[in-house]
């Protein structure tokens, strides 16, 4: 078959990007083939992404964005002075496809871990396989609380807020700044959406939610549910959606003159994309326009906030190497993994095997990093970043974060967060 | 009884013992080629035998009895949450799962081939798209039974002791896939060569002319819609062991054209051409799968080109072979024989015809 020559290629291209690079500081030791997928000078990581197909719009950015960094990385030294080689395999979002990626990727790529795989019920498919093989499955890029699952799942990582605690966050704000008012849901009907219900329910009650609307992301017709909503009076809309399904709600709501205060999910919310979307659907007539006034959340700096250190430095790489996609969320996103991928291999050590490289996530702190609350990772924790904050777009579409940050967990109490948020190295590399 | 006399009259002749060796002789050189590739290499060569199930049992449908069947991912999907219900709550053995994905399948198949066989043409191909779409959608609206977008999960069938702990799983997998390949290869070779396969292609040829001969039209046709769902239920079930998830998106439109393209690409109405059509299927989206991540080109233009590589490779091949490999591959040996030694009677030297050289089975 044609793998070798491809693998003789990418070490003859990573061999030379290497002597271009500059030697890193720490010299102590030398490099060793000390895992499948690390050589003395690479380290092989895989990934499965939603490239083409329904999820492709937005997600397909995110892949591309961290292997910027990763260029970024290996032109800076890489790790240990082994450079970063990612091989990210399309599955059109389609869980049979992820499982067969997934394989020739461990089986006969022979990556060193799994990165970043998008989706959850792709994610699932493939799950038990991986841990069966103890591959590090590290920041899955999906909000699922199914990843932090210690004993099940020994090798596997989670990396946003799961959305029950997006829900606690979302649902506290509503109870104290909108109280009063009627609130309605309306979520995908899988593990995202309920989820995140179950997180609102938490704080806001049951009992007190005036209509619940869910939809299947296979059906875009959401005006039953939307006139639904507006038939129950709420004045509030909190939405567990993603991209398309949010511009389908706002829009349709419009149609029917209908404006409650939108409350989106943090993977629903993006401004860029939206803003294209709702272009799109309405065949240019509205948008970003129908975007003021909303609320969501984020865990990581404001993609619009260019004073801020860590998106200078993210929109820098995004401008030198993938100047073709645009600067939003998702960019910011995969540039985020890829740059707490390179902290969590430095604290594994110079020579990680697949276990001690796992052994490191759970007892090494990733602190100094981009994000805006800590990680949960420990040997009972897999969770990524424990909580969010709260933001609001105003009628020209300018993002601003509102309150404290806080952080929870799926049944304990919301906690509001003291810490202070980190400034990047001058290098831009951990 | 006369009927049962008859059958095993047939089981007798020569045809049986050549097909049975014949599949033997592959079995054995499939054994051989499994142990010594790799456990990715096996991962594949299980993909191609469960495309060449599902295929074979669909070139017998449309290129031997002229049904066009649009749905078979669809069947595949029957036979694949069969067998991921049957594992929900019980350990059963591999033969049994796959004997009752079988069997519900053909139950399936039965239904819907008393429908088919009312339809011709292009309302056929309608009715056959409908299944398509329209059945995965029943496992996202009864979530709590099949699971939903997520689908069902299938625990790998664990090989048997006696192979040695370190015994690869997906060998393991790759040879029950095989096994079941070539029993369905046998069987299907077998009945091509019956006067059964003789009734489905004289129905495909002219119905009335086979209806003036005294063959039930309407029987033929669900017959073989059930022998065909029958094996695509075997594929379904296979192909939810290899792919460890049962979920409705693996289960789409796409896999059902995926199909039909196997068998028109390998040669419609020829066993073999399933097979040829399979490996095309399995390896070509195998081999162009990592340009993504690998070329220096624009991702807009990356993450689309392997999917464009393989529609140009369908393309070139068709205009290359319209007759499929299978056919491109007869015309090759026809030619040869034409050119030396072998002169088929009633033919002279160096003269064939070259649109159809050889004859249906």
């Amino acid at each position: 078959m044609k793998s070798p020559i491809r693998g003789i290629a990418i070490v003859c291209l990573t061999g030379l990007l290497a002597a271009c690079g500059t030697s890193t500081a720490d010299n102590s030791g030398t490099n060793t083939a000390s895992a499948p997928g690390i050589t003395t000078s690479t380290i092989t990581i895989g990934s499965t992404q939603p490239l083409t197909g329904p999820a492709a719009p937005g997600y397909s950015e995110i892949a591309p964005a961290s292997n910027a960094y990763f260029t970024y990385l290996n032109e800076h030294g890489g790790i240990f002075g082994r450079n970063i080689v990612y091989q990210y395999l399309d599955d059109g979002y389609n869980p049979t496809i992820t499982a067969s990626q997934t394989r020739k990727l461990i089986l006969e790529t022979k990556v060193f871990a799994m990165f970043s795989a998008l989706g959850t019920p792709t994610h699932l498919a493939v799950i038990d396989y991986i841990n069966s093989e103890k591959v590090p499955d590290v920041f899955v890029s999906s909000g699922c609380n199914c990843w932090n699952d210690v004993s099940k799942y020994p090798d596997t990582f989670g990396f946003q807020p799961d959305y029950t605690i997006e829900g606690k966050v979302l649902g506290q704000y509503i109870k104290q700044n909108l109280s009063g008012q009627k609130v309605g849901y309306f979520y995908q009907n899988d593990e995202f959406g309920l989820d995140g219900v179950k997180g609102l329910d938490d704080q806001l009650g049951a009992s007190s939610i005036a209509s619940r609307q869910n939809y299947v992301p296979t059906n875009t017709n959401v005006g039953p549910q939307i006139a639904a909503l507006q038939a129950s009076g709420a004045k509030v809309v909190v939405s567990f959606t993603i991209p398309a399904f949010t511009a389908l709600a706002l829009l349709t709501a419009a149609k029917l003159g209908y404006h409650p205060t939108w409350v989106v999910s943090n993977v629903g919310s993006d401004i860029t994309t939206l803003t294209g979307l709702l272009k799109t659907f309405s065949k240019g007539l509205v948008g970003g326009q129908l975007l003021g006034g909303m609320v969501t959340d984020t865990y990581l700096p404001l993609v619009g906030d260019t004073s801020n250190p860590w998106i200078t430095l993210f929109k820098r790489i995004h401008d030198t190497i993938i100047p073709g996609l645009p600067w939003d969320g998702n960019v910011l996103y995969g540039e985020v993994q890829a740059y707490t991928l390179a902290q969590a291999l430095k604290a594994a050590g110079r020579n990680p095997t697949r276990s001690s490289f796992v052994k490191s996530l759970e007892s090494t702190k990733l602190t100094g990093g981009p994000g805006l609350v800590p990680f949960g990772f420990a040997s009972d924790n897999h969770l990524g970043y424990l909580g969010v904050q709260v933001a609001t777009i105003a009628a020209d579409g300018t993002e601003t974060t509102t309150g404290s940050v806080y952080t929870s967990s799926d049944s304990g109490p919301i906690t509001q967060y003291s810490g202070s948020a980190s400034t990047p190295p001058t290098s831009g590399i951990p | 009884m006369v009927a049962a006399n008859l059958r095993f009259g047939r089981l007798t002749r020569p045809t049986l013992s050549r097909h049975l060796l014949l599949g033997l002789g592959a079995a054995l050189v499939l054994l051989a080629i499994s142990t010594q590739i790799g456990a990715y290499d096996d991962y594949n060569l299980t993909a191609v035998a469960i495309f060449a199930v599902a295929a074979a049992g669909l070139t017998l449908l449309t290129g031997l009895n002229g049904q066009l069947s649009l749905g078979h991912g669809a069947l595949m999907a029957v036979g694949a949450y069969t067998a991921s219900l049957l594992l929900k709550d019980h350990q059963l053995p591999v033969v049994v799962v796959l004997l009752l994905a079988v069997l519900t399948t053909g139950i399936i198949g039965i239904v819907f081939g008393y429908a088919a066989a009312r339809l011709r043409g292009p309302y056929l191909a309608g009715a056959t798209l409908t299944l398509a779409v329209a059945l995965p959608q029943v496992a996202t609206r009864y979530k709590s039974v099949f699971g939903g977008d997520a689908g069902l999960t299938i625990p790998p069938s664990a090989p048997p002791t006696w192979l040695g702990a370190d015994f690869p799983p997906e060998r393991w997998l790759a040879w029950i896939a095989l096994a079941a390949a070539v029993v369905t290869m046998v069987l299907l070779a077998n009945l091509l060569h019956s006067s059964m396969g003789r009734t489905f292609i004289a129905v495909r040829d002219h119905e009335a002319a086979a209806a003036l001969a005294g063959i039930d039209v309407a029987r033929t046709q669900v017959l073989a819609f059930v022998i065909s769902a029958s094996c695509a239920g075997l594929a379904g079930a296979l192909f939810g062991y290899w792919s460890g998830v049962t979920a409705p998106a693996g289960f789409g439109l796409g896999l059902s054209l995926q199909l039909v393209t196997a068998i028109v690409i390998g040669g419609l109405g020829s066993l073999a051409g399933a097979v040829w059509g399979s490996i095309v299927l399995v390896f070509v989206p195998s081999l162009t799968s990592g340009m993504a991540s690998s070329l220096n080109v624009p991702s807009s233009v990356a993450n689309n080109l392997p999917l464009a590589i393989y529609g140009a490779i369908l393309v070139i091949a068709m205009l290359v072979a319209p007759h499929g490999i299978q056919g491109a591959l007869k015309r090759l040996l026809a030619l040869a024989r034409a050119r030396w030694a072998h002169i088929p009677a009633g033919q002279k030297k160096g003269v064939m015809d070259w649109d159809d050289p050889a004859p249906d089975p």
